[in-house]
Formats: structure tokens, C-alpha cells, sequence
């Protein structure tokens, strides 16, 4: 009927219009400004602690222990020997008993629990758990084994403490990593005449490890850097202490009582103790990124 | 059953192995009594690559019904797969074919809420029985998946070799029953010289075959095939199709399939399933040709489907 189209009213048809083109510029700029805007803080915690941290580390610095002589010179203050130790004993045994705990929670849920209500059930729990402000378990390690037990602070408390709080990102990571394992691999498994728990040990554990090595690591990484359930379970200290049922010292513990120190050197301090934590994060997160790509899931 | 096993066992085994594998399966309920010409077979020159003294099982379903959570899915099936032969299995989408399938080898019960009820009689063994183990039941009927599904943590050599290590059987010669498999799929000389890399980097019909090997390692009576070829190019599937042919010497193959040349190509017996149910069963060839029931005269034309 009409006459056949000419190629200006095609092109016309397919153009992009000044209004779109406008509306496009204005929504990649404003994302764009957002992600600047959020890598502001970042850039400047990492200024910072590089900055004022890097200058108090040296070799002494991390093989002593601080002193409390903080009113007088600032080489007489003494390192953070006794807290770096602490953290990596405290967390090293949160995790020997979150790590394998979890895991196995997880291969539960997925291999065995299923849909059950038991297993919804726990899966509530632990969802609500991951959302449990840390100082919560703190205040509840301190409340049982503390109070409860007229105790004193003591270096496996903290573990516990932080155990609690390793334990629901364990077994959440695991699961999801578990969950991605095809069904057809289970399957093959199984229709070979092998016991379930061979699959599991042989086939859907070692499919799943990198990813799970990624979700332990992320978890000791939160773990490594938390202050609020150590204060009250583990104390702080001085000296360097590998008995376990004693106070022993930790990271984020000195830092926290380092940066309420009026003495200028002892701030420092903090510094030097804040780079080290971070640098210990970002290893293991690197170990973990690592370890993901290692890995043949999606 | 029992009178052939011993002896078949006897022909293509280590020696050394012998007494454990002679029928002794862990938790096996199969039974397994000895023959007299036992020793003449095992006096034979031992021949690696032939599994012709091996004899499949029969397999029969009786009533077999099958269900996810209440809704009824394979409806009172009566069938006789025959030893050493093909059964194709065909029949339009959501039929059931591969749920009637996945009940022989109890695979059907691993998925949540699904059961099975009537029997499935291998040779004169109800593997439904309370007293049997679903495991034994497995390494009798093997099954090969729609999809190639090798363990992608493993090398093609570990592949083949966890059919044995997942059963418990890693004594003897490891090394001479993973060759013996691979060459049983037709895949060892493709493969002989690069055992150690994964058997996810093969092609997709090296993978099934791969996986057709896992299941031969194990040594099984049955196999079950679920749309073996439906992810495969056609000269793959040509030659799993081949292979079929020669593994019906040694075991008794089920496949489902949707491509009905491929039923007439591999199956000595073709069954047709509709909506749950059985509509006919026979020789492959009258199934195609001569069929009893409108219904597959229609499918197989190409009326519907």
C-alpha cells in the first residue's frame, strides 16, 4: 500500500535518539562517580596505615614483646611479639575446631539433610548466627565460661569465642560450594555401586575443596581481625604466653588498648600492629582468591 | 544365574584376585555357587580383551510403578529385558522411560520424595527386597547418564580406576583392569599414551565412553543407558552405537533413547512407552514394521512425539 521505505527512514527507525544518548551519559556517570566515591575510604585507610605504619615496622618490632614502659622513650615500648603470636594461636585453634565442625555440618546439610525440617531448621539458625554482631559471642563466652565459672581470661576462651563466629560463615560457604557440585557427579557415584560416604569423601569433597579452602580463609581472615570477642574472653597481656588456658595477647586487642594510649610512640604502635593485621588479611584473601581459581566449578 | 558366574569370572580375572571377586561382592545377596568346569576355563590362555565368557543377567520388572512424591509417573509396567541383548526403550518426552529405567538400578530413590513399588526381578533376585544392599545392586547394573559425567578432579587413568576404588576393590592388577575397560569402550588407543591428563579435557564421545568405561570396570551384568548420544555429534554416537553391539556379548543393555534410528540401529528388542505405561514391546524390527498398537504405529511414523 504504502511506498517501500527509504533508507533515510531505516536509518531514522534505528537510531539512537539525543534523549536516550543523554540519559546514558548522566546513569554511566553517576555509577562511575559512586564507585570512585566508595574507593575513597579504602584508598585512604591504605594511605594511611602504609604511611604510618610501615615507619614503625622492623625486625624488632615483631620479635618483642610491648613493655607497658610507655612514659618513657619510644624504644623502650617494645614490639608486638607477644600479640601477633596470639592472634595466630588463637585463631589457629578457633579454627581447628570450626573448620572440620563446620564442614562436616555442611556435608550434612546437602548430602543428608536435604529439605528436611531438622536440616531448615539448622539452616535458619546458622543464617541467623552469620548476622550476630561479634561481640554478642564475646559476651556470651564471658557469660559461661567467665562469670559462670569464676574464671579468669584465658586464651582458649577467645578461641571459643571465635570459634562461634567462624562457625555459621564455615558451614554457609561450604554449603554453597557443596550445593554447586553437578548432581550428575553424585549420581555417577552412586549408580557405580560406591557407598555414599566414599562419594562424599572421594568424589564431592575433593570437586568442592578449592572452594571450600576459599570459604575457611575468608572465615579466618573475619576471625584474625575481630577485637569485640577477644576483650573479655582472651584479655590482653604483655608478655608472650603459648599456654592457652592463660591471658594471652592479640592484634586487634593491642591495637584497641595501643590507640587510647596518650604516649604519641605507643599510638604508633598501633599503626605498625594495624598494617600487620592487614597485611595477614590480605595474604590470606589472596591464598583464597588462589584457591578459587583452582577450581572447576562454575 | 548362579551357575555361570564362578566360571565366567574365572576366564577374564587375575588369578590373584580370584577369591575375592568370585562373587564374594561386599553386602552382595547375590549368590554365588562354584562350578566343576571352573578349572578348565581357568586354564585357558587368559585374554585380556575379551569379555565373551561373561554373561549378562536377565532383568524383569513386575507391576513396576514409580512415583515423585504422589504423582504417579511409570504406571504398573510388566518387562523382560533379556540377557546379552539390546532393549531400546523408546517413547515421547515425560513418559517415563528414564524413571522406569533409574528404578532397576534403585538410582530412582535418590531423589527426594520419589519411590518405587512392584519388583524389579534381577534374574530370579528382587533388588526392591528389604534384605538387599542397593550398593551390590549397583555394581550389578551399571548405568552411562545423558549427559558425560567424569569426575573432573581426576586424570582418564583415576576416572576408569574409581569405578574400582569406590567399590573396594583396588587389589589385584589395577593398573591391567583399567587397559581392560578402556579397551571395552573402545577408548584405549585414543587415550594409552596420555592417561595422567583429566578426563574432563576429552572430547564430549571420548567422555562418554570415558564413562562407559567407568562403569565396565566394575564388571557389571546390566547396563543401563539414559539417551547415551542425545549431547554427542553423530560420529560419536556412531561409535558408542558400535560399541553397544559389542558389549551386549558380555552384559545386558538397556537404552533409552529418542532417536528412533538409533533404536533401530543397536536393539535386538524395542519397547514403547506412553504416559506411564508400556504400549508394546518386541523384536525391534516388528516394532518399526509391523506394530500391534495404533498408538506406536503413529509414533513411529512420525505422527507425534
Amino acid at each position: 500500500m504504502s511506498a517501500p521505505p527509504t533508507a533515510t527512514d531505516t536509518l531514522a527507525r534505528f537510531a539512537v535518539s539525543p534523549g536516550r544518548r543523554r540519559k546514558d551519559t548522566l546513569a554511566r556517570a553517576a555509577i562511575q562517580m559512586a564507585t570512585v566515591i566508595a574507593l575513597i575510604p579504602l584508598l585512604l585507610i591504605v594511605y594511611y596505615l602504609l604511611k604510618k605504619g610501615l615507619s614503625s615496622w622492623s625486625t624488632t618490632f615483631f620479635t618483642t614483646d610491648p613493655t607497658g614502659n610507655t612514659f618513657f622513650k619510644a624504644s623502650s615500648i617494645g614490639g608486638i611479639k607477644s600479640a601477633l603470636l596470639g592472634t595466630i594461636e588463637i585463631v589457629a585453634v578457633a579454627s581447628a575446631i570450626s573448620v572440620p565442625l563446620g564442614i562436616g555440618v555442611a556435608i550434612w546439610l546437602v548430602e543428608y539433610g536435604k529439605n528436611s525440617w531438622f536440616a531448615q531448621t539448622v539452616r535458619f539458625f546458622v543464617d541467623v548466627l552469620t548476622g550476630v554482631p561479634s561481640i554478642v559471642f564475646g559476651l556470651f563466652i564471658y557469660i559461661v565460661l567467665i562469670v559462670g565459672t569464676g574464671s579468669s581470661y584465658a586464651g582458649y576462651k577467645g578461641s571459643l569465642a571465635l570459634t562461634l563466629l567462624m562457625l555459621p560463615v564455615v558451614i554457609r560457604s561450604a554449603e554453597v560450594v557443596l550445593l554447586l557440585v553437578p548432581g550428575g557427579l553424585r549420581e555417577a557415584a552412586l549408580a557405580l555401586g560406591a557407598p555414599r560416604w566414599k562419594v562424599i569423601f572421594t568424589i564431592i569433597v575433593p570437586t568442592a575443596l578449592p572452594g571450600m579452602v576459599t570459604g575457611v580463609l575468608l572465615a579466618v581472615a573475619r576471625a584474625a581481625g575481630e577485637t569485640a570477642p577477644l576483650l573479655f574472653t582472651a584479655g590482653a597481656t604483655l608478655k608472650t604466653n603459648f599456654n592457652l588456658s592463660q591471658f594471652m595477647n592479640s592484634l586487634p586487642v593491642q591495637i584497641y588498648s595501643d590507640i587510647t594510649s596518650p604516649t604519641p610512640s605507643v599510638e604508633q604502635r598501633a599503626w605498625g600492629a594495624a598494617l600487620t593485621l592487614v597485611v595477614m588479611i590480605l595474604v590470606l584473601n589472596l591464598i583464597a582468591r588462589l584457591a578459587s581459581r583452582r577450581s572447576r566449578l562454575a | 544365574m548362579s551357575t555361570s558366574r564362578q566360571t565366567e569370572k574365572v576366564g577374564d580375572m587375575d588369578p590373584g584376585v580370584r577369591p575375592d571377586d568370585a562373587g564374594n561382592r561386599p553386602g552382595s545377596t547375590v549368590p554365588a555357587s562354584g562350578t566343576s568346569d571352573g578349572a578348565a576355563l581357568s586354564s585357558q590362555p587368559i585374554e585380556p580383551t575379551s569379555r565373551k565368557a561373561k554373561q549378562g543377567f536377565r532383568v524383569t520388572l513386575e507391576g513396576l510403578r514409580a512415583f515423585y512424591g504422589s504423582a504417579e509417573q511409570v504406571k504398573g509396567i510388566d518387562l523382560e529385558f533379556k540377557a546379552n541383548e539390546v532393549t531400546a526403550i523408546i517413547g515421547p518426552s515425560g513418559c517415563g522411560k528414564s524413571t522406569m529405567v533409574r528404578c532397576i538400578n534403585r538410582m530412582h530413590e535418590e531423589i527426594p520424595n520419589a519411590r518405587a513399588e512392584g519388583r524389579v526381578m534381577l534374574e530370579d533376585l528382587n533388588v526392591y527386597d528389604p534384605s538387599v544392599d542397593v550398593v551390590a545392586v549397583r555394581r550389578a547394573i551399571g548405568m552411562v547418564f545423558q549427559k558425560p559425567n567424569p569426575f573432573p578432579t581426576m586424570s582418564i587413568y583415576d576416572n576408569v580406576a574409581a569405578g574400582l576404588r569406590l567399590t573396594g576393590r583396588r587389589r589385584g592388577d589395577l593398573r591391567g583392569k583399567v587397559e581392560q575397560a578402556l579397551r571395552g569402550a573402545g577408548l584405549w588407543k585414543e587415550v594409552a599414551g596420555r592417561l595422567d591428563e583429566p578426563g574432563a579435557g576429552l572430547s564430549g564421545g571420548q567422555q562418554q565412553r570415558l564413562c562407559i568405561a567407568r562403569s565396565l570396570a566394575v564388571d557389571p551384568e546390566v547396563i543401563l543407558m539414559d539417551e547415551p548420544c542425545s549431547a554427542l555429534d553423530p560420529i560419536a554416537t556412531l561409535k558408542i552405537e558400535e560399541l553397544i553391539s559389542e558389549l551386549k556379548e558380555s552384559v545386558t543393555i538397556v537404552i533409552v533413547t529418542h532417536n528412533m534410528q538409533q533404536a533401530a540401529r543397536v536393539a535386538d528388542r524395542t519397547a514403547f512407552m506412553l504416559d506411564g505405561e508400556l504400549v508394546e514391546v518386541g523384536p525391534t524390527n516388528d516394532v518399526f514394521t509391523t506394530p500391534s498398537d495404533p498408538r506406536t504405529e503413529e509414533y513411529v511414523t512420525g505422527k507425534f512425539g
